[in-house]
């Protein structure tokens, strides 16, 4: 490795060899996530059907959605979270931030509803209701962050509780309910249905008129819910890897300092990124509005951990710098499968705590013992 | 890149200093950092800032680089007087400052260091997004470390797999590709192996052969003697001596940067 003018004297075959190593270790530690997917899949499609004779199966077209319908909120809520824990910052407001989301939406909705606005601009009135409130909630967390260098992990935590507090008093320390039934289908329904045997067919678009035994084994194939977690999953991704949004983002968890002398308006960033955290958390609580046809104040908070739980698995690293969008999408598959595979197994529900909580335990092992490895080499070479 | 049309022999003749600091004071609570220090720097010069440590060096680059704001005196640049409240307005005049390790983002590449903060885009689906354009960044940054002759195998690793001197090199190439019309350098060799802090010293007089005017903090004698043109030397905060390199030796500098000699004593 040189800087030479002219000739690198010390790069010879030794750090080619090494090169070439550090390039395996990189990429196995990129595909482990995967590989740990394929595996944990592998293993209920094996055990679960050996554990009920041959009655149930894993891998079902029902079952599937049913874990992407599990994995919508936790993912929404990691997503804004992902690039605030790229910065070395943690939002740890976005559970009660979607249950206030929940609250805020299903009001507005409610009194947009009855003053006569049709169910559709009702409904995107109360999405746009929802986000706004994220985007105050997230400037003002944000301001006290990066202007008043509060520590995130505290003002985040109080707001949290702020943000809970308003919750309950806006909902009557409960739930907000007497939304229109249509409310129902924006949240239930799908793009596609399924409904297997000679007398069924994939139906697009509309609900096919049925009853009885075929309402049962009717499959609904990507929820709307799950379409709109999709889309927001690709803008995300999109802004994190493509526009200099997202490589700003990079800079300031690598090196704050840096990216301030580079011209990075620093400040302003973690705000726009904390409104960012609450505005997905904001979109989760307006989804769980319209597939409760409720808005409920205590919804997300529950959903906290393990919505860190699946970026940390997907990779993200606390210290900042490190992450990826796809990442987190994974963490989020990780965290689902094993909870859906574990109670398919019928295993009580402390063992899916242990068995989570062990599996971030090791995620994380991995990623730092890449990080070492890779410095090894650095030095060695 | 043009940097200046001028050749380094013409720098040397002109009389027009790029930077003149009078009688800078900076304080921190009692103590004066630097006390009443001149200094010129002309175009295309390399000047050697030596002295021993809390000689008052890095306060003063501080100063001239808008991290820290003088209590009293002025600076000049282009004959210009300026007010830096902030590193960027700095960096906006074109003075650019390398420090050891501050100026680089580990977990971004080379292009993507060299770019910071000032992105080029394109746009993507029919201008409705603007999006980074990697490739003309790539391509941007080979060229350039091809013109300064540093040599960086693999242009998609991240920063901090590569060696120190490397990650040095990257940050002087991108305050060339900038535009640098001064660069200051506080202890670029420092923590560096020997074969680097050469191709550091190399990379300075690349600079010089630009027109790129330098200022060089160091505690290795040798190097300054190897590279400047001109050595001021800092004793407490005071300048105690300006000599052009040629006509004095490490041992005349060493009295200075001990105490023993000084050009300014004011007896009191
Ligand atoms: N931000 C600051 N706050 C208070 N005192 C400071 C600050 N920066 C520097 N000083 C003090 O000012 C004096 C000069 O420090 P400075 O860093 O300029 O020295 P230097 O010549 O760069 O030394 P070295 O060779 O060790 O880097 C020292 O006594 C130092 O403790
Ligand atoms: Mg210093």
């Amino acid at each position: 490795m040189a800087v030479a003018k002219g000739s690198a004297p010390q790069s010879g075959e030794p750090s080619k060899r090494g090169d070439r190593r550090r390039q395996l270790v990189l990429t196995l530690s990129r595909v482990w996530a995967w590989a740990f997917l394929g595996l944990l899949i592998a293993f209920f499609v094996i055990t679960v059907p050996l554990s009920s004779n041959g009655s149930v199966n894993f891998l079902t077209v029902r079952n599937s959605q049913n874990i992407l319908m599990a994995i919508v909120s936790v993912l929404l809520l990691g997503l804004g979270q992902t690039f605030v824990i790229i910065t070395a910052g943690i939002d740890l407001s976005v559970g009660h931030m979607m249950s206030l989301a929940s609250v805020v939406s299903a009001l507005v909705l409610r009194e947009v509803f009855n003053a006569g606005v049709p169910l559709f601009p009702a409904v995107a009135i109360g999405l746009l209701a929802a986000l706004a409130t994220a985007a105050l909630v997230g400037f003002l967390q944000g301001s006290i962050i990066a202007r008043l260098k509060v520590p995130a992990f505290i003002v985040t935590l109080g707001g949290g509780f702020v943000l809970r507090g308003v919750a309950l008093l806006m909902s009557d320390n409960s739930t907000v309910i007497g939304l229109p039934p249509g409310v129902r289908d924006y949240g239930n329904e799908s793009l596609m249905y399924f409904i297997p045997g000679d007398s069924g067919g994939l139906y697009f678009f509309n609900r096919p008129e049925v009853s009885g035994e075929l309402v049962r084994s009717m499959d609904r194939i990507l929820p709307y819910p799950v379409i709109i977690a999709a889309i927001v999953v690709i803008l995300m991704a999109f802004l994190l890897r493509r526009t200099a949004f997202g490589r700003h983002t990079y800079a300031i968890g690598g090196n704050q300092e840096a990216a301030l002398r580079a011209g990075i308006p620093v400040d302003r960033h973690l705000i726009q990124l904390y409104m960012l955290s609450a505005s997905t958390a904001a979109v989760a609580g307006f989804l769980s509005t319209l597939r409760f046809t409720a808005g409920s104040a205590v919804i997300g908070d529950p959903l906290l951990m393990s919505s860190i739980a699946a970026v940390i698995i997907g990779g993200v690293s606390l210290a900042g710098g490190a992450g990826s969008i796809i990442g987190t999408v994974i963490g989020a598959l990780i965290v689902a499968v094993l909870t859906t595979g574990l109670v398919m197994l019928n295993v009580q529900a402390f063992w899916q705590f242990i068995v989570i909580g062990i599996v971030i335990i090791v995620a994380v092992l991995i990623d730092q013992s890449r990080d070492l490895i890779v410095s090894r080499m650095r030095s060695g070479a | 890149m043009e940097q200046t049309a001028m050749t380094s022999e013409g720098n040397v003749l002109s009389r027009e200093p790029m930077l003149s600091v009078r009688q800078l004071v900076k304080r921190f609570g009692g103590l004066t950092a630097v006390n009443k220090v001149d200094m010129d720097v002309y175009p295309g010069e390399v000047v050697g800032l030596v002295g021993d440590n809390a000689a008052g060096k890095s306060t003063l680059i501080k100063c001239i680089a808008g991290v820290h704001q003088p209590e009293e005196g002025e600076i000049y640049f282009e004959g210009r007087r300026v007010h830096f409240s902030h590193p960027i307005e700095a960096r906006d005049a074109h003075i650019e400052t390398i420090y050891q390790d501050l100026a680089l983002a580990g977990n971004l590449n080379v292009g993507a260091n060299i770019f910071m903060g000032r992105e080029i885009k394109k746009p993507f689906l029919g201008g409705l997004v603007k999006v980074l354009d990697e490739e003309f960044m790539l391509q941007e940054s080979r060229k350039l470390l091809e013109q300064l002759k540093i040599h960086i195998p693999d242009f998609t690793q991240e920063i901090e797999t590569l060696s120190g001197g490397q990650r040095q090199a990257v940050a002087i190439a991108r305050a060339v590709y900038w535009k640098a019309k001064l660069m200051i350098m506080d202890e670029p060799t420092n923590n560096l192996g020997v074969v680097e802090q050469r191709q550091v010293l190399d990379l300075v007089r690349e600079l010089k052969s630009q027109g790129v005017p330098v200022i060089l903090i160091s505690h290795t004698l040798p190097d300054v003697f190897a590279v400047t043109d001109r050595i001021v030397v800092m004793h407490r905060g005071r300048k105690v001596t300006d000599k052009k390199t040629s006509e004095t030796d490490s041992q005349e500098i060493v009295q200075y940067m001990v105490g023993a000699l000084d050009d300014n004593r004011v007896d009191a």
